[in-house]
């Protein structure tokens, strides 16, 4: 099964399953957590289901495209149930199926594993699942995000897409996934990987990234005093990318770096706030259409 | 007809590490339900797995026990009113105790008549008692890390998503936020059935192992452990053993299977803990060994399911460590490209404590105060040259790649680095040995160096975090200061150290001002610091069966020796299994009051009568003896000798004034008085010791 195949059997899957089939989101993110439809939707008692591939940039893990396990930017595929239903674990093993791993032939577990986002104030429980040992799949119930405890918790599902399609294609490096039958992940990031490496960790201007960052930070602070919920969070997500390349650049001491991670972590928190007061004074819509969103 | 009551939790996988502290509290919580209503019951019996959490009543009584109780009423003068009727208050007593007038009696306490009353209560029906109190016994359960899902109004690790309840094969149903309560069960997640009907208790176990569940754990543990072994045993090996792991994995699966996989030859000669590490803490993988503890190239994992398709799964396995251990030999490569020296700056980056620098600040506080131990030590100016060198080199390792990695490898990889840089072997003996002892029972340093770097790293983080207040407070220590301050305590006892514990407080403390310039109440911080390691030192005198008396006696003298004070016990429980012990404490126990009057202990011969000089001259007759003794830590000896003193104390004290109004011959008395008794806190205050 080749990438793009392996993306939108998982889509359909959970498509079928009544969650929207979303694009990602045009701004850069280190995780598919961060993504509004995640983060946000998250919040308040409103019924939501999702489905999305997120491109998902870590400057740190860059390799120049040497390492045949870590990468600048991998595919994470995010499905959130809010609430999530009794049989969540049935469902995800049933999209596993969907993609040609039979539970029968391999050994699934689900090993505890607790996540926690410190720059979105955000935590959950559950397990990394393990398909024959290898990391496939985080599986989350979340139970505060934006430092607001949720009213009711999402699952969520993240699918680690390149190590899934190496286990299916029997390939031991990143690099020759094949995307569709012709071109490989080499072709088509290579490139991409090089050059983000030699950026994030020789080339990027400290002083212009630092600046970047209060800049960003100030506007996501003004707009919000103005009640523009999702303009502030794009620039919290700027904030957050910012540092991450600074932070692969080696130019975040210790003690600035807790500093830093609190200064997104606050923009986070205050946005949450903001997002939930907003939904509320809407009379939380989505509320209405939950009969509709359960399959 | 006794009853029997069953009650299976499914959960979806608990974390392994809960699950059996959650099972102990399932069971506790039944058998107070119980007890408090005294329903006797013949067994209790217990299963798990990472999804299920199960208990079995067996031989309950279908009712609990009736109890007669006595309650106490009004007294009796305020009972009745002239007329000899009940006033409000009597009353009131019998309303609330819903009795009458006749079955009232009364009785005397401290003089007073009172109201008394003889009830029956009568023992509650079990089904009842179940229903009340299911629901609570589960949500009773508490872990270390729970969570709500579903909206719903119940906190547990994972969430619960069916339960058994069957009382003598019944449903026996009960509210549970919406969860299904049946006799409806579900078996292993791919292998078995996902409706299980239980009609009979007894078959529980039967049924679940037809359904590929083990509950039992012992027998999941006794599989793994066996099969485990026939597998290495095969290769000519053996699984390197590790019980941790072991529980662990036996808890991650329903149904056992172990398999064997191979690890490529070219991973073996990367160093033991490297290639064990990940395979332990990611992949929860058994290496084997052969007979002289040398890995082989192969592991053991264990599959929860059959032997089906087995192949694909060791294929799977296979890869996952060959990618593990390839970042395992990029992350070694890469940092031995590099002297273990050029990582000190590093450290620079890293915090030890916000407020207590980074780690290159401790490294150079080890430095300074190992420094300084080693001299008061006289250790020698060789070894005193490793010890800076090891100190230096101490914390290098935590900002090379494989500890950023694999915390747990620190100190194994600071050796393994030392010396592939050439340091020399009691240099990198000294940086393994300064984590030693990692926990109770573990090995102490071996060497003189690691010893004292050991002491100084514990002792640095301990003095420093007391100095900014963050000490240990209940069950809070997040930087394990207790088990460092014992450690320090065990490291003392065994390399027989000679130093003042206030000395090396001192030491420490000084070098925070000095180097972090660190302001804090120095009398209070010293103190508080003693005080932490003397509470240790009791609790383990104490633990090795020396009575608190005896430690009291000895600590009260202020010594601050520990390794002194240890002997000193000894010798003194020893001491007092002799026949003089006795006599000579209740003697010198005479001294204690009058010594306190005194101001000096300068005797002055001519002052003295006749009478006195019988105890004097006693004492000088033996006080250089003493001090040897007690010089050479013989302190039973010392004792034993100033047991010679116990008549002429008696008889000085029982013939001669002491407080004559003569201020010369009652402060001369006074002195001889003090200067014995003086002699004997030397060792320890005899008067604390209980006879």
């Amino acid at each position: 099964m080749n990438f793009q195949e392996l993306m939108l059997k998982l889509l359909n899957f959970w498509g079928e399953k009544g969650c929207l089939i979303m694009e990602p989101y045009d701004v850069e993110k280190g995780a598919g957590t961060m993504n509004p439809h995640t983060f946000l939707r998250a919040l308040g008692p409103e019924p939501w289901r999702v489905v999305y591939v997120e491109p998902s940039r870590r400057p740190a893990d860059a390799r120049y495209g040497e390492n045949p396990n870590r990468v600048y930017q991998h595919h994470q595929l995010q499905v959130i149930l809010k609430p999530s239903p009794d049989n969540i674990q049935d469902l995800y093993l049933e999209s596993l199926k969907a993609i040609g791993i039979d539970p029968i032939k391999h050994d699934i577990r689900f090993v505890e594993d607790n996540w926690e986002a410190p720059t979105l104030g955000a935590w959950g429980l559950g397990w990394e699942v393990w398909l024959d040992g290898m990391e496939i799949t985080q599986f989350t119930y979340f139970q505060q995000v934006g430092g607001i405890n949720c009213d009711l918790e999402s699952g969520e599902i993240t699918y680690g897409l390149e190590r899934i399609a190496m286990y299916l294609q029997d390939v031991d490096n990143v690099f020759d996934i094949k995307w569709n039958d012709n071109i490989t992940y080499r072709d088509i990031f290579a490139k991409a990987e090089y050059e983000h490496s030699v950026y994030s960790f020789e080339k990027a201007d400290i002083s212009v990234l630092n600046n970047l960052f209060n800049i960003y930070e100030n506007e996501a602070n003004k707009i919000l005093e103005q009640g523009l919920v999702l303009p502030a969070y794009d620039y919290v997500l700027k904030c957050s990318h910012t540092f991450n390349v600074l932070d692969a650049r080696g130019a975040i001491s210790v003690s600035e770096r807790t500093n830093f991670i609190a200064r997104v972590r606050n923009l986070a928190k205050n946005i949450a706030s903001m997002y939930i007061k907003q939904r509320e004074e809407m009379e939380f819509p989505l509320l209405q259409k939950a009969g509709e969103m359960n399959d | 007809m006794t009853r029997r009551y069953f009650l299976e939790i499914g959960v979806e996988e608990l974390p392994a590490r809960f699950i059996d502290d959650a099972l102990v509290q399932l069971k506790n919580n039944f058998e107070n339900t119980m007890n408090e209503n005294r329903i006797k019951y013949e067994a209790i019996s217990t299963f798990q797995s990472p999804r299920r959490l199960a208990i079995d009543l067996i031989g309950l009584e279908s009712r609990g026990e009736s109890e007669e109780v006595i309650v106490k009423g009004p007294a009796k003068r305020i009972a009745f009113d002239q007329d000899n009727n009940p006033t409000r208050a009597l009353e009131g007593f019998m309303k609330g105790q819903n009795v009458k007038l006749e079955d009232i009696y009364f009785d005397t306490v401290n003089n007073e008549e009172y109201v008394f009353v003889k009830k029956i209560n009568e023992g509650r029906l079990l089904e009842d008692v179940l229903k009340d109190s299911i629901a609570n016994n589960i949500r009773n359960i508490t872990f270390p890390k729970s969570m709500r899902w579903g909206g719903k109004n119940i906190k547990f690790a994972r969430p619960i998503r069916w339960i058994v309840s069957l009382l003598d094969d019944e449903i026996m149903e009960f509210d549970f936020e919406g969860i299904t309560v049946s006799n409806v069960t579900r078996g292993h997640r791919f292998l078995g059935s996902q409706n299980i009907v239980i009609t009979e208790i007894g078959q529980y176990k039967e049924l679940m192992r037809q359904n590929y569940v083990i509950v039992d754990p012992q027998e999941r543990k006794d599989t793994i452990k066996y099969n485990s072994q026939r597998l290495a045993r095969e290769k000519g090996g053996n699984v390197l053993r590790d019980d941790e792991l072991l529980n662990e994995v036996t808890n991650l699966v329903e149904y056992p299977t172990p398999i064997m996989g191979r690890i490529k030859d070219e991973y073996l000669n990367l160093p033991f803990d490297v290639v064990v590490t990940p395979m332990r803490d990611h992949l929860r993988f058994f290496p084997c060994v052969d007979d002289k503890n040398r890995l082989l190239p192969y592991f053991i994992t264990i599959r929860n399911g059959d032997d089906r398709f087995i192949d694909t799964v060791i294929k799977g396995n296979e890869k996952v460590l060959g990618a593990r251990l390839e970042d395992a030999r990029f992350f070694y490569n890469e940092d031995i490209k590099y002297p273990l020296e050029t990582y000190v700056e590093k450290l620079k980056r890293l915090t030890f404590q916000e407020k207590l620098g980074t780690m290159y600040d401790k490294t150079i506080r080890i430095q300074r105060l190992s420094g300084k131990i080693a001299d008061y030590l006289e250790v020698g100016e060789e070894t005193k040259k490793n010890i800076l060198r090891a100190s230096y080199l101490s914390k290098a390792d935590l900002v090379t790649k494989m500890v950023t990695e694999f915390t747990e490898l620190q100190g194994k990889m600071g050796m393994e680095y030392a010396e592939k840089s050439g340091e020399n072997k009691i240099v990198s003996q000294a940086i393994f040995e300064q984590y030693l002892p990692r926990f109770a029972q573990d090995n102490l340093p071996t060497t003189t160096a690691g010893a004292i770097l050991s002491i100084a790293d514990k002792l640095d983080s301990i003095c420093g975090l007391f100095a900014i207040g963050i000490q240990p407070t209940g069950s809070q220590d997040p930087f394990a200061l207790r088990r460092g301050a014992l450690g320090i305590i065990n490291i003392i006892i065994d390399k027989k150290l000679n130093v003042s514990l206030k000395d090396m407080i001192d030491f420490s403390l000084y070098i925070y001002i000095e180097e972090n310039s660190l302001a804090c109440d120095f009398n209070k911080v010293r103190s508080e610091i003693f005080d932490f390691f003397m509470a240790r030192v009791k609790n383990m005198l104490t633990e090795q069966r020396i009575k608190h008396d005896v430690v009291d006696a000895i600590i009260s003298t202020g010594t601050d020796n520990i390794y002194d004070i240890v002997i000193r016990a000894e010798k003194i429980v020893n001491w007092l299994k002799g026949e003089e012990a006795q006599k000579t404490i209740v003697s010198f126990d005479r001294l204690t009051a009058l010594s306190q009057k005194a101001t000096s202990s300068n005797v002055v011969r001519n002052l003295l009568s006749v009478d006195e000089l019988e105890l004097y001259d006693a004492y000088n007759k033996i006080e250089d003896k003493v001090n040897t003794y007690i010089n050479k830590k013989e302190y039973d000896k010392a004792l034993d000798l100033l047991g010679y003193l116990s008549d002429p104390i008696n008889r000085y004290l029982d013939n001669v004034m002491v407080m004559v109004d003569d201020d010369n011959i009652r402060n001369n008395r006074l002195a001889l008085i003090k200067l014995i008794r003086d002699k004997s806190l030397d060792i320890c205050d005899l008067s604390l010791i209980q006879i």
